[in-house]
């Protein structure tokens, strides 16, 4: 009997909405676009937040990178002709962090330059990173082929080198780049592994600062790593730079990077203020700048939280006005549909009868338009994914707060046209044209 | 409370249908408005009755309390013994489906059920089954000659045809009293007289009809004409076959 009841009741709502199709249309239309950008904006806003987390977590939860920073410039040395700068992290703070820092496992000091290197006839940009051999452990770069560089590199300043995938298809295209000799600024490196392509870093604008940027600028360069005692000896300390106001300028950084690592997760804060104040009682300017990955991701996490308030209330406002078009059609269909009413009541129909007869009507369309929002709002993402290159998260979560929505908004504002249809008198309906 | 199909002590010749002393008056600001007076009506299981009058003169009023879609204002009305006007407002909506079959001039099929979906109606609201009610209306609608339109919506059908799938909704619950309204008044001469054939085998089958109307044609035909003015009875005739 139940079953019979709802098949009629579903059946009589379609018909009832099927005789005015463009009206039923429009008005689910609040609801599809209502629903849809809910689940799209959520799903992108999903990704986002998601991709931003990787990128952190690859610089490594346990990490507190240090870099170098150039200071804002001292009134004393504007106008000069030709000044020295010298600024940065030094080996002596890498080696005051490894003495004086309880807890700390791997220390990894980075000196990161921008050259051309040179393959044959070819030439690109890339960044020679002037690292140590443990340097794998503390980054998401991975060894692929070959050896990474060893301490006896380290040792003997080594004219050996690892490039990275990017540097591999920009350079060598066809070639095994293992064993083949790779040129820059006049010396050879040996290739002997080829590494994973580097990550950028949430900040990467201020660590290229003394860089000579590409013309594509955007284009993120190959990585050649070198023994940090080789780079020291064969490119020196000194980089000149040439400024349009200021003339000449001489800079002098010894390193760009310094990457500490603890053991614990809970040591990370008392590190950080352990290696801030070492920086600061031996840096008379401040030229670093402390990034704990551990942190970024915390306050990603608290920006999408307030990314899904923001969106959860847009999309409460929508949905909003959605079922007050779908209520305000409703009215109509049943002032239309007055005499409708009144002959129903006259063939035995209880108030009840016509609550749920409309009331199922709007869910009907509350619904449809809901399935279909969901339809469209896993659509979009999936589009914005193939053809944006922007990674989107649909969580079943949103699936299912689209759907209650959507059921929740056909009762609340299918009930008071529903009631109005109910309590309208069955003679005064009766005579209604 | 009444159930579908629920037969009752009432053999044929007795009366089904009382009203004592029943009126029914409305408030207009100060004043009263009696739109029905002293109305003492008993109708018997069987007649063919037709309520007569100027407009103004209750037709109307008298209509919707037989058919108990309004409660007097002062009286009793028993209807298969059981008073009325006491009843609230789902106990009047089960009497009216399952004791009184509706016609109207206007026929008021609804529009996007067609000629099977309309006739089952009122056994949907009584709570009759998938099944019986399907065969029930195709049943119905044969027997009212629309067997080759049973799938059709009622602006594929003419006139006649419409108020003829009215009269077999009105008989789907077998109701104790058929109570029609002008059933000829938006007809041509010609399919109103096929509905008044209609409802002249019904009366000969045994069942209960009272029909409002101006139309003296349709009086000749019942066995009772009752005449009202100004809100009473005025005459009632007995008309001799």
């Amino acid at each position: 009997m139940f079953t019979f009841r709802l098949k009629r009741t579903v059946k009589l709502g379609v018909k009832s909405l099927w005789m005015h199709r463009l009206r039923s249309t429009l008005t689910a239309l609040g609801m599809i676009f209502g629903v849809s950008s809910v689940i799209a904006m959520l799903a992108i806003g999903e990704g986002a937040s998601q991709d931003a987390q990787d990128k952190i977590a690859q610089l490594g939860s346990n990490n507190i990178i240090v870099k170098t920073a150039k200071p804002v410039e001292d009134q004393s040395s504007m106008g000069q002709q030709e000044t020295l700068k010298e600024y940065g992290l030094t080996y002596d703070d890498a080696e005051r962090f490894r003495n004086a820092i309880p807890g700390v496992q791997i220390i990894v000091p980075n000196r990161r330059l921008s050259q051309q290197a040179a393959y044959r006839q070819r030439r690109v940009s890339i960044e020679v990173i002037g690292t140590v051999p443990w340097f794998p452990e503390i980054s998401s770069v991975k060894l692929k082929y070959g050896r990474f560089l060893s301490i006896t590199d380290m040792k003997y300043k080594q004219g050996v080198c690892v490039v990275d995938e990017k540097v591999v298809k920009d350079l060598f295209a066809f070639d095994d780049p293992l064993g083949q000799d790779v040129k820059i600024q006049g010396d050879y490196y040996r290739v002997v592994g080829i590494a994973s392509e580097q990550s950028a870093t949430p900040d990467s604008a201020d660590m290229k600062e003394d860089k000579v940027k590409s013309k594509k600028g955007a284009a993120k360069a190959g990585g050649i790593y070198i023994p940090l005692t080789t780079v020291k000896d064969r490119f020196g300390e000194l980089t000149l730079q040439m400024s349009a106001g200021s003339g000449r300028t001489m800079e002098r950084v010894e390193l760009q990077e310094i990457v500490v690592q603890v053991d614990q997760l809970e040591q990370l804060l008392s590190t950080r203020q352990s290696v801030q104040t070492l920086l600061a009682r031996f840096h008379k300017k401040t030229d670093y700048e402390i990034v704990v990955p551990y942190e970024l991701m915390r306050q990603a996490k608290d920006f999408q939280r307030i990314f899904t308030i923001v969106l959860g209330s847009i999309a409460a406002i929508s949905l909003l006005v959605g079922g007050i078009g779908i209520m305000n059609i409703m009215m109509a269909t049943v002032s239309e549909r007055t005499r409708e009413i009144g002959v129903r009541r006259a063939l035995g129909a209880k108030k009840r009868d016509i609550v749920i007869q409309f009331l199922s009507e709007t869910l009907l369309l509350t619904l449809s338009g809901g399935i279909l929002g969901i339809v469209l709002g896993v659509g979009i993402p999936f589009a914005v994914t193939r053809f944006g290159q922007t990674r989107t998260i649909v969580t079943p979560g949103s699936l299912i707060l689209a759907f209650g929505i959507s059921v929740a908004v056909g009762i609340t504002f299918g009930l008071y046209p529903a009631y109005r249809a109910a309590n309208m008198d069955p003679i005064e309906s009766l005579r209604h044209e | 409370m009444i159930q579908a199909g629920e037969t009752l002590d009432v053999e044929k010749g007795e009366p089904i249908l009382v009203m004592k002393d029943l009126g029914k008056s409305y408030q207009l600001g100060s004043h009263e408005l009696k739109v029905l007076r002293d109305i003492n009506l008993t109708i018997h299981r069987g007649e063919y009755v037709a309520i007569m009058g100027p407009s103004g003169s209750g037709k109307s009023t008298l209509l919707n309390m037989i058919g108990c879609l309004d409660r007097p204002t002062y009286g009793d009305y028993l209807l298969g013994g059981q008073s009325v006007a006491t009843l609230d407002d789902d106990e009047l909506s089960m009497i009216r489906g399952a004791r009184i079959g509706f016609v109207f001039q206007s026929f008021n099929l609804i529009a996007q059920l067609n000629v099977v979906e309309n006739i089952e109606i009122p056994m949907y609201y009584q709570g009759t089954g998938e099944a019986e009610s399907k065969t029930r209306a195709v049943e119905l609608a044969t027997m009212v000659g629309l067997d080759h339109r049973l799938d059709h919506r009622p602006y594929e059908l003419s006139g006649g045809q419409q108020q003829r799938v009215a009269i077999a909704r009105a008989l789907s619950n077998d109701p104790l009293i058929i109570l029609a309204d002008e059933p000829t008044g938006n007809l041509d001469s010609s399919s109103g007289s096929d509905i008044l054939d209609i409802l002249d085998r019904l009366h000969g089958e045994g069942k209960t009809l009272i029909v409002v109307t101006h139309d003296e044609q349709i009086a000749a035909n019942a066995g009772r004409v009752i005449r009202l003015f100004d809100g009473y009875i005025d005459k009632e005739e007995i008309n001799k076959r």
